[in-house]
């Protein structure tokens, strides 16, 4: 009796679930397959489904020069703040990885808080700072505003990636006579590999996709990408940013599938 | 272990001092940015020259204000209960298929994360608006005569974000559920509980660290959504993010524009506090 009534409660919960997740799903998906498809539209409007199939917006962001300058200013931007968030971030993890000490918890909210403190206001206030100190707005501003709002990501993967990091292996290291910066480079440096690259990866994307901070700390000349996107999308909807937006989904994909290859990202994100 | 971990100690951890970088750069960055911040809204006048509190009594007093950050609050609860009913579904579903499923699923909902976001929110423009795909959807099935209003409606932001928010839900509950042992679940159940009694009595109190962990980030990333709320959103709804930047920018009322960022700094800081407390609550729940 009871075993029955089991099973059809057992099945009723996982069907529950197994829908819920699929509708989750396709609503994470669907709007970057809604973008693709329309960025191929032959129309002039962004109708669903399109009136028919073209390439010609994308001949069209071929020649949008505006958006090849803020793209260009963009990944600059975010070169310089991903490696100048690797060579703090992974100095700051190894200090503050293995040790449970009031100071190093400190130091890790820290370090973590611009992740949920509004960057909008961060922004703002940087650009405070500057104007009273009396340096101006510039690709330096750019870099370290975007640094401090990226550099938790490699912190935190870092962090992740050394805690994994076996202590025998060290200690073996150690016992064999090896000194500590030939253990950091032979042992350490490449175990952690994976995790900083991934941080630095998600960094990258976050600084290359930044709107609050970048529009408080740009000058006029420095135009960023996701901003031209999105001043264009607010007065009309242009076709040309659909062929963009398919260009920058189709770029991210392929990255995570690199990525996936080279690092592991998912379980590197969910252990 | 602790004996044994002491004598090494050397070898396997590093010195704080190589966190000092980092933390130079933040404390003139970070830090000091956002006293000054603090300092420039305690200005009774826009030049910021009479000193006072001026700014915040202007704030605290002025319903539209007011209805401001009350709005922005509940935009974040709608998004982080949604995320949440949208997203544990996701990580039981993770623990249940084979690795490649599993990656698969990662992957898709990583891809939010990834993307740029005016991308994702100029998707939604496109599935929500007057010739998106539910009205034409919805008028080609005869269920509708006019297209109904789905943009710049509270419903078309709050769907729109939890979209673009669902992978800070779902990736820390996916770290959690994997640390529940399976065999409590399977004890429950031989014990008599139905599944659904298992996950509300098992499964969920378990799962509670990851479940607060995921509604911070959700809640904290959505009240500062700027993008996503003023496209989807539109003009006529007003969200902290954008009143700031609309009295910073055009108005150029800086002191003012201070005293907003800072009380919703600590609006923010309220939530991630309540919701660390919970956590603290929690994980002695969950070891009981």
């Amino acid at each position: 009796m009871s075993s029955r009534k089991r099973t059809w409660e057992a099945v009723s919960f996982e069907a529950v679930m197994i829908v819920t997740a699929m509708v989750a799903l396709v609503i994470i998906i669907a709007p970057s397959l809604v973008v693709l498809i329309v960025s191929f539209t032959s129309g002039y409007s962004l109708k669903f489904p399109p009136p028919g199939y073209s390439a010609r917006w994308y001949v069209e962001l071929w020649n949008a020069w505006q958006l090849h300058f803020a793209a260009r200013n963009s990944f600059i931007v975010a070169m310089w703040s991903t490696g100048l968030s690797i060579v703090l971030g992974v100095a700051a993890a190894l200090a503050i990885a293995r040790s449970p000490t009031l100071s190093t918890r400190v130091l890790d909210s820290l370090f973590m808080s611009p992740l949920v403190l509004p960057a909008l206001a961060f922004g703002l206030s940087a650009l405070m700072l500057f104007s009273l100190v009396g340096l101006p707005v510039s690709a330096l501003t750019l870099v370290i505003g975007h640094t401090v709002v990226c550099v938790p990501y490699v912190v935190r993967n870092t962090v992740a990636a050394l805690a994994q990091l076996e202590p025998a292996l060290l200690e073996s290291s150690a016992i064999l006579g090896a000194s500590r910066s030939y253990t950091f480079r032979r042992i350490v440096l490449p175990l952690i590999r994976p995790g900083i690259i991934a941080g630095a990866f998600i960094a990258f994307m976050s600084s290359f996709d930044n709107v609050p901070v970048s529009l408080f700390l740009r000058d006029a000349a420095t135009d960023m990408l996701p901003i031209r996107m999105w001043q264009d999308l607010e007065g009309k909807l242009d076709v040309t940013i659909a062929a963009l937006s398919g260009v920058l989904i189709i770029a991210t994909v392929a990255l995570m599938a690199i990525m996936e290859r080279a690092t592991g990202l998912s379980k590197r994100l969910t252990s | 272990m602790m004996a044994a971990a002491s004598a090494p100690r050397d070898v396997t951890s590093y010195g704080i001092g190589l966190a000092a970088p980092l933390a130079l750069f933040f404390l003139a960055f970070f830090v000091a940015p956002l006293v000054q911040l603090f300092i420039l809204s305690l200005h009774n006048d826009a030049a910021g020259a009479i000193w006072g509190i001026g700014q915040y009594v202007h704030f605290l007093t002025d319903p539209f204000s007011l209805s401001v950050l009350g709005s922005t609050l509940l935009l974040g609860a709608e998004v982080t209960a949604l995320c949440l009913v949208l997203g544990f579904p996701i990580a039981w579903l993770y623990h249940r298929v084979g690795s490649r499923t599993q990656t698969l699923i990662i992957l898709i909902v990583l891809l939010p994360l990834l993307t740029s976001v005016v991308v994702r929110t100029f998707a939604w423009i496109v599935i929500l608006g007057r010739q998106g795909i539910i009205n034409s959807t919805l008028l080609s099935i005869g269920a509708i005569d006019t297209p109904i209003r789905l943009l710049y409606t509270q419903f078309g932001v709050v769907v729109a974000l939890a979209q673009v928010q669902m992978p800070l839900m779902t990736l820390p509950l996916i770290t959690v559920l994997g640390r529940i042992d399976m065999n409590l679940e399977d004890a429950s159940c031989s014990l008599g509980a139905g599944s659904w009694r298992t996950f509300w009595k098992v499964v969920l109190p378990l799962s509670l660290p990851g479940v607060i962990a995921g509604c911070t980030l959700t809640y904290a990333a959505a009240i500062t959504a700027f993008i996503t709320q003023s496209l989807v959103g539109g003009g006529q709804m007003l969200f902290m993010p954008m009143y700031l930047y609309q009295q910073a920018s055009t108005l150029q009322n800086w002191p003012f524009a201070g005293a907003i960022s800072i009380i919703f700094l600590f609006a923010v800081l309220a939530v991630v506090t309540v919701f660390g407390m919970l956590g603290r609550l929690s994980r002695g729940y969950g070891e009981a």
